[in-house]
């Protein structure tokens, strides 16, 4: 087996996997339920839900961090699946991660809380900015300095699991952990560095973050059930659901993963990428840059649009989301399109946002391990202007060689991953 | 854009092709290559009292970013999808669709500008007593603009640029605060030489005139207060003013740039990065030491161009690495432009190209003897970055022969 791939570069493996969602922590905990087709959207708990058109998301409640901070959390989260991908690649020692690190992670700000504490700090009822301004220094808040600055995470993984050099904080939107790993492939490529970690984390389900995607008409409204609410691909779908979670990789080229008897969960086999640049938050109507995205992936990976037989979508649920990808998928893959079992694990976790392309490239990776493909739930009314073969409430036992995993984002951002069992 | 190109052996030389600046110096190449051999300032001590912000230099906006698109963008967007935009002329690639259509783009960014007005009236009333369960999500969705949102999404700069440019073919934001910048240019220099790309976008851009960005630095006192004093003045008294300014760079492969007949500004030869663990003390000497010994930087005659912030302990730490190299002419660019965070490393690069495209160091920015006369025509320049909490890089600007 040659240790490159048809373009002569060193071929990317995976050697190590951690995910946390609104269903668990743990890859195993997520697989039984993904595949039981279980959801983890519930009702806020989190603050008051009060006035807000859309009551449910994908939190992570089970983490407990106090005083609550959204990137508190999302800094948990991200060690938690740092710690499990490392774990389970059994490379480096504690402490010492011997490559760079790449992460995903949304954009940081002063949150609520802290701003209030802040007018509680100046006191009285009529207040200027200028009076929170003049209570900030003298060192009573510094720790909120350090907290929200947009490094802090990247900062505080970097310190525990000792990985090398500057570690590389991102946001492509909703392809933000696509990227991470695409970052982490194209710097094995190079033969700068044998091995690295891609990690994707999100914490943002707090009123603003809430309010923000609800006022751009994003988010689904269905809140009774909330787990019915994420509904990709179906006739009566409304919007997307946000969550909280985290996923991390360990990524090596294949001959540094053979030469320690690593064991290999897959092959990260092409990367594509393409900007669009028609609207801020709507998608080209012609589809060109999705259509020019795979096309680019497929590229990398020197594949057919035939090798292709699963796509985890990225099927947030929103109407023009699902329809564009079905226009842009069904641009590429032509008469092949219908053959292809489609999936959305958002159906079931939620958009996890900033980690979304890290924990639905762990799920491809999942799926290809166990030849099974975890259903798209709440898939009643199927949209009939959308004709994937969707993996509609049941999980389906299927041959899958090569996933594709698909990711959007605000920004014209398109990314899209090829992942393999083996080398080809 | 070709990720798919095979490997390449021999490492592509990278020239940067055009410069985009817009600053509180004034935009363009000219105006700010004039402001900083005269010796101008724009300090503002009042705007802002007791702190000290660099404000931007207006503008025609319209010269660079359609009306409609302003409207969706908030300063620290128009800032640099404007600077972004005088790169792109600079490079002559202006309306060139076929290359800015598979050009690849890196920016570094924070995030925008919140909306004060809502957010004082929120903590207002609420200190009033109104503190309902619904109060905070009833307030949010009643006040905010629908649209701030994506005026404040750290990735939305390069959204507008590929909307206002078409810079349309890859797209990263880097976040994490000064290092940001370097290791935007480290990526993208490592891809181009690597044979994954051929030209790329790559720059940032900061509006320092935000209280809500104050708030957080004040957290930690690091602003600038009360008097102005050059970056190397401020030992008692330390701290950053807040800059505006936009700056970006176009990268392109030498063959690339050839075959379109662009001339280079100069060759970025090597950008490095770390991340010192600053509990130590010495730990940001040892790390400036240790990138400097990567560049291959060759003896005296040179130049340093650095954002030293003027926060402390990190500026005397980078003072103690600056005393081994004392025969290089020493620049800050934050005496002259103030501290623009995420742009800080893009705007020392683009000034060391701009030097060495003109066959000068710029005029020192104060009389500490820190920044010296350059006589001879700089050949080689190394721009330093260290962040004012965290992270550290270095660039080799070189002339190509």
């Amino acid at each position: 087996m040659s240790a490159r791939d048809k373009f002569g570069r060193p071929i990317v493996v995976v050697t190590g996997m951690g995910i946390v969602t609104s269903l668990g922590a743990g890859k195993s905990d997520n697989w039984k339920k993904l595949v039981a087709g279980e959801s983890g959207i519930r009702t806020i708990t989190r603050f008051p839900i009060d006035g807000l058109k859309t009551t449910m998301a994908g939190t992570v409640d089970f983490v407990p961090v106090a005083p609550f901070t959204s990137t508190g959390l999302s800094e948990r989260l991200g060690h938690m699946a740092v710690e499990e991908a490392i774990a389970q690649a059994g490379i480096g020692s504690k402490g010492d991660f011997p490559g760079p690190l790449f992460l995903a992670v949304a954009p940081v700000e002063i949150e609520w809380p802290q701003r209030l504490e802040l007018a509680h700090e100046v006191g009285g009822t009529q207040f200027t900015y200028d009076d929170l301004l003049k209570v900030c220094g003298g060192g009573k808040f510094v720790n909120y300095h350090h907290r929200f600055l947009f490094g802090s995470v990247a900062d505080s993984l970097s310190d525990t699991f000792g990985t090398k050099g500057s570690p590389i904080s991102l946001s492509t939107a909703c392809a933000s952990g696509a990227t991470a790993i695409q970052l982490g492939v194209e710097a094995i490529r190079r033969g700068e560095t044998d091995v690295a970690l891609c990690a994707a984390t999100e914490g943002s389900v707090n009123p603003e973050g809430l309010v923000r995607f609800s006022l751009l008409s994003a988010l689904s409204t269905q809140n009774d059930p909330p787990q019915a609410a994420s509904k990709p691909f179906s006739k009566n779908r409304d919007g997307f659901v946000m969550a909280e979670g985290a996923g991390a990789l360990v990524l090596e080229s294949y001959d540094a993963a053979v030469a320690r008897g690593a064991k290999i969960l897959g092959v990260v086999a092409g990367c594509g990428e393409l900007t669009d640049s028609f609207h801020r938050t709507r998608s080209s109507p012609d589809g060109k840059p999705i259509i020019g995205c795979i096309r680019k992936a497929l590229a990398d990976a020197g594949m057919a649009p035939e090798q292709i037989d699963h796509i985890n979508a990225h099927g947030t649920a929103t109407p023009e989301n699902d329809k564009m990808e079905y226009v842009g998928v069904s641009a590429v893959f032509g008469e092949h399109t219908g053959k292809i079992p489609v999936s959305s694990n958002k159906s079931m976790v939620g958009h996890t946002i900033s980690a979304a392309g890290a924990v639905e490239a762990i799920i491809s990776l999942l799926t290809l391990e166990h030849q099974l493909i975890p259903p798209t739930i709440n898939y009643d009314i199927p949209d009939p202007a959308i004709l994937f073969d969707v993996v509609g409430n049941k999980a389906r036992e299927a041959r899958v060689t090569t996933v594709m995993s698909n990711s959007f984002g605000f920004g014209g951002q398109n990314a899209s991953l090829i992942l393999t069992r083996e080398p080809a | 854009m070709s990720e798919t190109t095979a490997v390449t052996n021999e490492p592509v030389e990278v020239w940067i092709t055009g410069i985009g600046l817009a600053t509180s110096l004034g935009e363009g190449l000219d105006a700010n290559w004039e402001a900083l051999n005269s010796g101008q300032m724009n300090v503002d001590e009042q705007g802002f009292a007791p702190y000290i912000v660099h404000p931007w230099a207006k503008v025609n906006l319209e010269a660079q970013i359609p009306k409609k698109e302003q409207r969706q963008m908030e300063a620290w967007q128009r800032i640099g999808t404007y600077a972004a935009g005088l790169a792109l002329d600079s490079a002559g690639l202006k309306g060139n669709k076929d290359i800015l259509s598979r050009m690849d783009m890196i920016v570094a960014a924070g995030g925008g500008e919140r909306d004060i007005s809502v957010d004082t009236a929120i903590l207002n009333a609420e200190a009033q007593g109104n503190c309902t369960p619904g109060f905070l999500n009833d307030r949010l969705m009643s006040d905010l603009r629908p649209t701030l949102f994506l005026a404040q999404l750290s990735n939305l700069l390069a959204g507008n640029i590929a909307i206002s440019h078409g810079v349309c073919g890859t797209s990263r934001t880097f976040m994490g605060e000064e290092v940001a910048g370097v290791d935007a240019f480290k990526i993208a220099l490592a891809r181009i030489a690597g044979g994954q790309s051929d030209i790329a976008l790559v720059g940032g851009s900061h509006n320092g005139e935000r209280k809500d960005l104050l708030v957080l630095y004040e957290f930690g006192d690091y602003n600038l207060k009360n008097e102005f004093k050059p970056v190397w003045a401020r030992k008692d008294h330390p701290g950053f003013a807040l800059g505006s300014a936009g700056a970006f760079l176009v990268l392109e492969s030498k063959p690339h740039a050839e075959a379109r007949g662009a001339k280079p500004l100069a060759r970025l030869s090597k950008v490095v990065a770390d991340r010192a663990r600053r509990k130590e003390a010495g730990a940001v000497t040892g790390t400036l030491d240790r990138l400097w010994s990567a560049l291959d930087v060759q003896e005296a005659p040179g130049a340093i161009i650095t954002g030293a912030t003027g926060a402390e302990p990190v500026t005397s730490e980078e003072r103690a690495f600056l005393d081994h190299h004392k025969s290089f002419a020493v620049r800050s660019s934050g005496t002259r432009f103030g501290h623009s965070m995420e742009a800080q490393f893009a705007l020392g690069l683009a000034l060391a190209a701009l030097s060495i495209s003109r066959g000068a160091l710029f005029a020192p920015g104060d009389s500490s003897g820190i920044e010296t006369d350059m006589k001879e025509a700089p050949t080689q320049i190394v721009v330093v970055g260290a962040g004012h909490y965290r992270g550290e890089g270095m660039a080799l600007v070189e002339a190509v022969k």
